[in-house]
This record gives structure tokens, C-alpha cells and sequence, in this order.
């Protein structure tokens, strides 16, 4: 066999070889995907939206605080969580280049590595502790605490992306530093910065560990945001680790409609930026 | 003839490497100044003294004195946004801002300064671009992708840009260095009508340019000023040794 001909053929087998690894993580994706909406599906309907979930013993009732409970917790956690990512993100980047800046990028990925449920135990004796009550304000802390990495690294690195002959032609015109990094570069960058946030809401409102101690989950609607709340995670944690069937059914639309909602926030989201940006940079 | 711009004493740092040593030169009004030296001799570092955008670059550093209108523009009390509002820049590269329309492009750096009348806004706006020589081509599409446009029309967008915030000067860092030869020589026809109302400092690599486009010639090399005079007599009659062999491409 000439070198070409063997070489033609080791092609094609690296070529299949690389496609079937590529088909193979898709397989546990697409199981998963497929597994919740089978099972989700079939235990959903609109009872589940509307209702409080019900006694041990009766069957029936929905999720609806669940619901509300993880929108709110994801909702407060963003609040705090994505102002302060973004700005130390645009430290980082713009003003990062010393010391300081090496420091907190380290410190960052390090928090990025803590375990969640250590946040959530820090969460609790910060806030649990002192206010002597499980609350949807300390959740809210824990989960935040969680996203700040993911939002501060992306931000740094998608401000990095947009090239340095943008900020200086920007100067060049006689528009100040603040108005430049904000409306010229931090614009720039926000769909990638974007991806980013929503990859870290994504992760948080599937987080259960944190939640634990600190939102704690509540059988009926929350009072105020000092008192206990219910999220998504725990009350399928709940469920599933149950012994009863209509509960386990639960649990799985439970879990359904969290990759919904995580869905409909992606969606939505790039669905508003690609209305405000008609110029998407192209990479 | 007025004078513009007289540079005296002016030394630029990058760390401790020194770029321009004792830098005197004195441009005057309504003219074009070409600057010309081979690779690293600190010619858009000149130009970028001018504008103040040299010190944006960590660790850099200037001394001396840039006088614009008889105002030192290093003087403590100067913003250094108001002196590149009068100084305008148009660089190497055509960099038009990616994320907006071929309006707010132009329009950008007027609104960003608090400028919002609409008529004020799209007068301003035709009037740079028909400045820039790219009105014809672009009045139907003003709201398309300022990076949608060809190489040439991007480098016009920017001048339009440069334009739409009334400089004085406009200061050119090798405009065409990224340009085809057409689009080239549309950008010197421009410098051209510009100088009717700008005092015009171009950088350029291109000495058939220089000699094409201005009425003075400064050569630099390795960061000092070697000569400074009349375009003609730069390339006809030059005085110092080093820039009769720069000139007649001995070296460079």
C-alpha cells in the first residue's frame, strides 16, 4: 500500500473515530433531556402551576410556590450578584494588569472551586445565624456568592476580546474612559458577557446543596423574604427521596420545569439583546 | 501662514526605552505635515503626543511642550478629552465601531457627549460623511453595520467620524497602510479637500505618498527629528546625509 494511500486511510478512521467521541457526550445530553421530558411530561398538568403542594397521603396538588420560590431566589441572587461580577470584571480588564488584579483573579477561581454546600454553610452562619431564621435573603446570598466567578471571569474575558484599537479610537474622539469602557466596550462585549450570566444562572438554579440550610424550603407560600422559602431543587429532593409514587411523579415535573425555566431565561434573554443589538460582533 | 502646533523639547517614554528625543517642530495651519522614517523610529508615537493618546498605554511617559494655539496641551490644567476633541485621529487600521450603524459611528462621540437634538445630529452626520467622500454611497443605508462596508469605506467612515467632533488637526497614522491602490488614492484626494479646513500630520511608510500629499516633510530616525522642511526640497535637495539615503531607499 503506497504512504498516500495509507495515509488516506488513517484519515478517514481518526475522522470516524473523532465523530463517534463527538456523538458519545452527546448521548448522556440528549438521555437526560429526553428521560426528564418523557417522565416530566406525563406527570405535568396545570394543577401543578396553581397549586400548594399537599398533605402527606393526599394526591394531587402542584408546585406552585416551588415555582415562584426559585424565581424570586434566582431573581435576588442576580440582583446583587451580576452588578458586582460585571464591575469587578471590568477591573480586571481594564485595570487589572498589576498586583491586585492577580490577586482577585486568583481568589476568584479559587471561589469558583469552593464546594457549594461550603457556601452554603458560610451563608448560614453569616446570615441563619444571626437573623435566627432560615430565609429566602440568605438563599439568595449563597446562590449569588456561586454565580460572582462565573459573571466576573466571563466579563474580564469578553472585555479582553474586544481589540484595543476599539478603546483607542473611542479616546481618540474625546470620549472619556467611563463613557468608552461603558457604552463602547462593555456594549461590545455584552453578548459574550451575557453567555456568561446565563451560564451562571443556569448553574444556580439548579443548586440544591446551598439551599439546604439556608432557603430551607417551605410546604406552603413564603411569608417575606426573612422567613423560610421554597425552590425547585429541594422540594424535587424532597419528593424523589420519598417513598410514595404521586410524589416521585412530582419530582420529575418538578425537574421538567426547572430545565424549562433555565430554557425561557436563555431564550428570552438573548432574544431581547439580539432586538437591542442589530450588529452582532462576529465570533 | 499661522502657526498650529509648535512641539518643543518633547521626549516619549515606553518604560525606560526612550521613543522621541528632543523632539522641535512647528506645523502649521491649513497644511499637510508628512512624517516619514523607517520602522520603530517613533513616528505614531510623535503623532500620539499631539492627541494626548500616547499616555494611555501603561507606563508611558512624556516631557517637553505641545503647544495647540499657543497652549501647552501637558499643562496640569488641561483635559486631555478637550484636546482630543480638537485633534482629531484616524488610524492605521480602518477601526469603526463593530456594534453600531453606519450613523452612530458618526454620531457616536456627540452623543456620548451629551448631545441629543436629532436635527443637530443628522446635520452633523451628512455633513462628515459628505466631507468624507462616502455620503453618496452610504445615505440609503445608514442604519447598516459600520464593519458591513469595504476596507476603503471604512477608513472614510472613520475620517467621518474624526470629523463629526470639529477638530482643528487630524492627525493620520499610516491611513492606507491596509488599503488597495484605489481606495488609497481616494483617501489622498480627500486629505486634499480636507486641508481647505484642517491642518493635516500624516504618518506614512510611503514616500511616492508623502511626496503625493503634503507640503511639509519631517524624517525621523530612531526616535530624533533628522530634517524638517518643505516637501520639495526634502526630496529634492535634501541637506542632511542620512535622509538623501532614507529618501533614495539606501536603507529603510
Amino acid at each position: 500500500m503506497s504512504i498516500y494511500k495509507r495515509r488516506k486511510v488513517i484519515n478517514k478512521l481518526m475522522r470516524a473515530i473523532t465523530l463517534l467521541c463527538a456523538i458519545l457526550t452527546l448521548v448522556p445530553l440528549i438521555s437526560i433531556f429526553g428521560y426528564v421530558i418523557f417522565k416530566g411530561i406525563s406527570s405535568i398538568n396545570f394543577d401543578f402551576f396553581i397549586h400548594l403542594p399537599m398533605p402527606v397521603g393526599e394526591s394531587g396538588g402542584g408546585m406552585s410556590n416551588a415555582i415562584v420560590g426559585s424565581l424570586i431566589l434566582i431573581g435576588l441572587s442576580c440582583l446583587w450578584a451580576i452588578p458586582l461580577g460585571i464591575a469587578g470584571g471590568i477591573y480586571l480588564a481594564e485595570f487589572g494588569n498589576n498586583k491586585l488584579g492577580t490577586t482577585v483573579r486568583f481568589a476568584v477561581d479559587v471561589l469558583n472551586g469552593v464546594p457549594s454546600i461550603v457556601i452554603g454553610i458560610f451563608a448560614y452562619t453569616l446570615f441563619v445565624l444571626p437573623m435566627k431564621s432560615f430565609s429566602a435573603i440568605s438563599g439568595s446570598f449563597a446562590l449569588g456568592i456561586i454565580m460572582i466567578p462565573t459573571v466576573m471571569r466571563t466579563t474580564e474575558e469578553m472585555l479582553l476580546m474586544v481589540p484595543h484599537t476599539i478603546r483607542e479610537a473611542a479616546l481618540a474622539l474625546g470620549i472619556n474612559q467611563f463613557r468608552t469602557i461603558v457604552s463602547i466596550v462593555l456594549k461590545t462585549a455584552l453578548p459574550g458577557i451575557l453567555t456568561g450570566i446565563l451560564l451562571a444562572i443556569a448553574r444556580i438554579a439548579g443548586e440544591t446543596a446551598p439551599l439546604l440550610f439556608t432557603a430551607l424550603g417551605n410546604r406552603f407560600w413564603h411569608q417575606n423574604l426573612t422567613q423560610p422559602i421554597a425552590a425547585l431543587p429541594l422540594q424535587i429532593f424532597a419528593y424523589a427521596i420519598s417513598p410514595f409514587d404521586d410524589w416521585h411523579r412530582q419530582a420529575w415535573a418538578g425537574a421538567f420545569v426547572l430545565i424549562v425555566i433555565v430554557f425561557l431565561i436563555s431564550f428570552i434573554s438573548r432574544f431581547v439583546i439580539r432586538l437591542r443589538y442589530k450588529f452582532p460582533t462576529s465570533r | 501662514m499661522e502657526e498650529v502646533i509648535r512641539v518643543s523639547n518633547l521626549n516619549a517614554y515606553f518604560g525606560n526605552i526612550q521613543a522621541l528625543k528632543g523632539i522641535n517642530i512647528s506645523i502649521k495651519e491649513k497644511m499637510v505635515t508628512a512624517i516619514i522614517g523607517p520602522s520603530g523610529c517613533g513616528k505614531s508615537t510623535f503623532i500620539r503626543c499631539i492627541n494626548r493618546l500616547h499616555e494611555v498605554v501603561p507606563n508611558t511617559k512624556v516631557s517637553g511642550e505641545v503647544l495647540l494655539d499657543g497652549k501647552d496641551i501637558y499643562s496640569t490644567d488641561v483635559d486631555p478629552i478637550k484636546i482630543r476633541q480638537k485633534v482629531g485621529m484616524v488610524f492605521q487600521k480602518p477601526n469603526p465601531f463593530p456594534i453600531l450603524s453606519i450613523y452612530d459611528n458618526v454620531a457616536v462621540a456627540l452623543k456620548l457627549n451629551g448631545i441629543k437634538r436629532k436635527d443637530y445630529l443628522d446635520e452633523t452626520v451628512e455633513q462628515a460623511l459628505k466631507m468624507a467622500a462616502l455620503w453618496d454611497e452610504v445615505k440609503d443605508k445608514l442604519n447598516a453595520s459600520g464593519v458591513s462596508l469595504s476596507g476603503g469605506q471604512q477608513q472614510r467612515l472613520c475620517i467621518a467620524r474624526a470629523l463629526a467632533v470639529k477638530p482643528e488637526v487630524i492627525l493620520f497614522d499610516e491611513p492606507c497602510s491596509a488599503l488597495d491602490p484605489i481606495s488609497t488614492g481616494k483617501i489622498e484626494e480627500l486629505i486634499f479637500q480636507l486641508k481647505q479646513n484642517y491642518t493635516i500630520i500624516i504618518v506614512t511608510h510611503n514616500m511616492q505618498q508623502a511626496a503625493r500629499v503634503s507640503d511639509y516633510t519631517a524624517f525621523f530616525l530612531l526616535g530624533e527629528l533628522i530634517e524638517f522642511g518643505k516637501t520639495q526640497d526634502i526630496f529634492t535637495a535634501p541637506k542632511d546625509k542620512k535622509t538623501e539615503s532614507y529618501i533614495t531607499g539606501r536603507f529603510g
